[in-house]
């Protein structure tokens, strides 16, 4: 069980959301999402470029038992992917806060951030 | 939820426990796809305790199967060895998969699948009430499936055995079958639950490692086997779940059930084969299949680890072409339908 790092938020949905330094939010699932869906093989990631609102599916992840839509937890234009997903979906199952990231976005409404799970908030919900 | 009596092996052991026809088994020991690998290049241990054993007594056992069974047990006779057969009803549609063992003398046990035990445990009783036979249901039986390229190794270090595909042996109370569910070369041991143990823990400490039962569904996909529950069920005949090859009409006296309901009805108007695709995700069961003239349906879809893309059985028209269609999301994708065993055939 990898430890959650402290300075992620959280959607009920197992979505984890990072802000960078130059304004930019990252965007994974966590260790207890990727330990329920097993081993993961497939992975569909939103196009660069696209406007997402949050808490739209905007990406899909594929595991040997079954298929689960991603969700954002912000809003705003989506910068960047993770094109090492495409090869090496395994990577979210073994890196799921750092290698396995999914996308990044550009904020278009930096408070919703302050609407997230914190880390403490969301182990509990986990946890039941 | 019932439990094996590996269960707290399995909890203790990283066993990620999940309900399984109302048992208490281990979906994966931490990743499936791992334990696939490890049973395909070198070798893997299943605990399989959850299956029905049934063992059977009296003088009249092979006319009770003769009778009860499809395939024809004359087959074994000649050895101790194990057929494949699938259990019908008189309509001929399809019970349960099982295998049955000539253990020797003309006794005989049935290993059936454990969803179906108390089905079974019903329906051989009533029927062998016609021949005098008793059947005994061990509940508490171990049964633990050793399989993989170095089965045959470690196998031989603890009994001296050498058999051939499908022959038994036993020794000591331990029932030692080249039997298996994953299409590599395997062995079946079959014994008390105290014995069973033992067993387990000797395989463990040679570095063995245990292999869930989702790895075992990606292993019997690959080498085409059906799961009864998914490829068949009482709505399904042989004919039409690729098992045409167990049904045995070779001895015209011979009535089993089902006999008649088989010989009647359209054997051929559909067909279980497999499709792979290369799309970018897995066409699972339920999945409706579309060609010219005509359709299908996916009845067993996974990610195969060892070809590294969507495998599966389904059930489609005989008329079906090379390639069909079906939706993947919101995308219609194309698949390649194929022969079963995808092991041979994907090479």
């Amino acid at each position: 069980m990898a430890d959650i790092p402290d300075n992620l938020k959280f959607l009920e949905s197992h979505e984890w959301a990072r802000e960078e330094a130059d304004g930019s939010v990252t965007v994974g699932i966590s260790d207890h999402a990727q330990g329920l869906l097993g081993d993961i093989v497939f992975v569909e990631l939103p196009e660069v470029g696209s406007e997402v609102n949050k808490q739209d599916d905007v990406a899909v992840v594929e595991s040997v038992k079954a298929a689960s839509d991603v969700y954002t937890p912000l809003s705003g234009e989506v910068l960047e992917v993770n094109e090492m997903l495409a090869d090496k979906p395994e990577v979210i199952n073994s890196s799921p806060y750092e290698d396995g990231w999914f996308f990044k976005i550009k904020p278009n409404n930096i408070e919703e951030l302050s609407e997230l799970l914190d880390n403490e908030a969301y182990q509990e919900l986990s946890e039941d | 939820m019932k439990k094996t009596y590996l269960n707290e092996f399995h909890a203790n052991n990283g066993g990620q426990m999940v309900d399984f026809a109302g048992w208490e088994m281990p979906v994966n020991y931490g990743s499936q796809i791992s334990e696939h690998k490890e049973v395909r290049e070198n070798v893997g241990i299943f605990d399989v305790s959850h299956m029905a054993v049934f063992d059977f007594a009296g003088s009249r056992q092979v006319e009770f199967l003769e009778h009860l069974l499809p395939n024809d047990v004359n087959k074994i006779l000649g050895s101790t060895r194990a057929l494949y057969s699938p259990l019908l009803n008189d309509k001929g549609m399809i019970l349960d998969d099982l295998i049955v063992y000539h253990l020797g003398d003309e006794n005989f046990r049935i290993i059936s699948n454990c969803g179906t035990r108390e089905q079974n445990n019903a329906w051989f009783k009533k029927v062998a009430l016609n021949f005098d036979v008793a059947v005994d249901f061990k509940e508490e039986a171990s049964i633990i499936a050793l399989q993989g390229p170095k089965a045959k190794h470690y196998l031989g270090e603890m009994f001296d055995v050498d058999l051939e595909p499908f022959h038994i042996q036993t020794h000591d109370g331990v029932m030692i079958a080249r039997t298996g569910y994953t299409g590599e070369v395997g062995f079946e041991i079959i014994c008390n639950a105290a014995r069973g143990l033992e067993l387990w823990d000797y395989f463990i400490d040679k570095g063995i490692k245990p292999v869930g039962l989702a790895a075992r569904d990606t292993l019997r996909l690959e080498a085409g086997f059906n799961l009864y529950g998914s490829d068949m069920t009482i709505e399904n005949h042989p004919y039409e779940s690729n098992l045409g090859w167990t049904i045995d009409m070779s001895n015209d006296v011979r009535d089993f059930i089902g006999k008649s309901a088989l010989l009647d009805l359209q054997s051929d108007s559909k067909k279980l084969v497999g499709f792979h695709t290369d799309a970018r995700g897995v066409l699972r069961a339920g999945t409706e299949i579309y060609f010219d003239g005509g359709t299908g349906i996916v009845t067993s879809g996974t990610w195969s680890p060892t070809f590294g893309k969507n495998i599966g059985l389904c059930r489609v028209d005989s008329n079906y072409p090379d390639t069909g269609n079906a939706k993947l999301r919101d995308k219609e994708i194309n698949l390649h339908f194929c022969e079963t065993n995808f092991l041979k055939y994907l090479k």
